[in-house]
């Protein structure tokens, strides 16, 4: 062991060379070696001024195209948004026009729907209550989901996924089943 | 194999290693890079090639719009990282490529990026062994310095402005140390880990249309974390600091920034928590 570091070191020494034929390439390297990019002197008024001007022309990075469209877009919560912005608009747009009725002389009563539906195939039927029972199904499920968030209940990650996919497949089913059937 | 591991052979496995087959392979000192890659004969053959597309832009061409620049490389002649992707094309393919980097383990939160579609730490993001193109952008709405660099001045504003730091007027009893019990410090567990990386509040969308107001998942933990310090006495001025609709309210339960943390922390929970507290 002793014999074979003794070695080591020998043949160590042998191979370094020594300190003034290693300083020379480097002395050499360091006149060569000039930087291509000088910099200049700038006060600090002035530097503000140049980042002002390179602030001005960044651009921003991409967001919505880039990011992850399942996160963003299927992740329930813009949902949420849009099936409630949804439904307010419908009942907004059917409540002025039975207001206008008398006046335009639509007929939007009940019983006038009731029987311009009743003649539909089951299929349209079924679709066109589908319209109105998946954002109100989703918005119902979804909004018990927030109230349950709003109590810092219901945070890790695996609750998150598994929410999400019972949030979809729960109010996509529950709707299909109430047009449908009801 | 013990008898490999002695230290003569260690002294010529340097000079052996490059005749030597794969059967004759030993363990060296610290090169041991190199020499596993050539310990496995499959690896050595086949190519596995990889492409990284790239989002660059110049500041010194600000005419030219961004795109995307690809770059293919072997991966196994790189290390398992998309950092070390990154680290390889700057160093052999294109020294151009621009991106901040230090500590490469997780800690310094420099190298946080988009990368497939979803924010994370380029250090702690395994390259997928696909063939799959890598696509890699900087962080989503933020202003672009050059090619994956991000402008996080506003994001570090943003932190300054909620004062991270203990604010106390009470000396204390001992006259040493600001003493808190067990219960009380595992309170600041999954908040002090945190290393602003940024890369929950660029996952946000709120954030992307709102950050001039909203303070955005990383800073609103931050501040989760000096309102449940028992030591901290500014509870309150913190609370009412966020008592408006924009700071605070912006958030809507997206909890993008939750799935994304590199660091596996909760933003989304702290923010409930926040929220709860300002309620009740």
């Amino acid at each position: 062991m002793n014999a074979q570091r003794i070695g080591v070191r020998a043949l160590q020494q042998v191979v370094r060379p020594n300190a003034f034929s290693q300083n020379i390439p480097r002395l050499m390297l360091a006149s060569l070696q000039t930087r291509g990019a000088a910099t200049v002197k700038v006060t600090p008024s002035e530097a503000q001024t140049i980042l002002a001007s390179q602030r001005l022309q960044r651009p921003v990075s991409p967001h919505l195209s880039a990011y992850d469209f399942k996160q963003t877009w299927f992740s329930a919560s813009v949902w949420t948004r849009i099936t409630g912005g949804g439904m307010t608009t419908a009942l907004y747009v059917f409540s002025i026009s039975y207001l206008a009725a008398p006046l335009t002389g639509w007929h939007l009563e009940s019983a006038t729907l009731a029987t311009a539906a009743a003649s539909l195939p089951f299929a349209a039927k079924a679709g066109l209550k589908l319209l109105v029972t998946w954002p109100f199904m989703f918005h119902l499920f979804n909004g018990t989901r927030h109230l349950v968030w709003d109590l810092a209940k219901g945070y890790k990650r695996p609750v998150i996924h598994a929410g999400n996919i019972a949030v979809w497949s729960g109010s996509l089913l529950s709707a299909l089943g109430i047009a449908c059937f009801l | 194999m013990a008898a490999l591991r002695s230290t003569s052979s260690r002294l010529f496995a340097a000079a052996s290693r490059s005749s030597a087959g794969p059967s004759m392979f030993v363990r060296s000192m610290a090169s041991v890079g190199e020499a596993t890659v050539n310990a496995d004969p499959k690896s050595s053959s086949s190519a596995r090639n990889k492409t990284f597309q790239i989002y660059r832009w110049n500041p010194e061409l600000p005419n030219e719009k961004p795109k995307m620049q690809a770059y293919t490389l072997d991966l196994n002649k790189t290390g398992p990282m998309v950092l070390d992707a990154l680290v390889r094309i700057k160093n052999e393919v294109d020294p151009t490529l621009t991106f901040r980097r230090s500590c490469r383990e997780g800690i310094c939160g420099s190298c946080a990026m988009n990368i497939n579609g979803q924010n994370t730490l380029a250090c702690l993001c395994r390259i997928p062994t696909d063939t799959n193109e890598l696509k890699i952008y900087p962080l989503p709405h933020t202003y672009v310095v050059k090619d994956l660099v991000p402008d996080l001045t506003h994001f570090y504003k943003q932190y300054k402005s909620i004062k991270p730091y203990l604010q106390r007027d009470t000396p204390a009893p001992d006259g040493r140390e600001y003493r808190q019990s067990k219960a009380d410090r595992k309170k600041l567990d999954g908040l002090y880990e945190c290393i602003l990386c940024a890369c929950c509040s660029t996952s946000c969308p709120s954030y992307w249309w709102n950050s001039e107001e909203y303070l955005g998942p990383a800073i609103l933990l931050q501040s989760y974390r000096w309102i449940i310090d028992s030591r901290d006495e500014r509870t309150e001025a913190r609370k009412a600091a966020l008592d408006n609709s924009m700071s605070l309210y912006r958030c809507h339960t997206i909890l993008n920034c939750t799935r994304t943390c590199p660091k596996g922390l909760n933003p989304g929970l702290a923010i409930g928590e926040i929220k709860k507290e300002m309620a009740f």
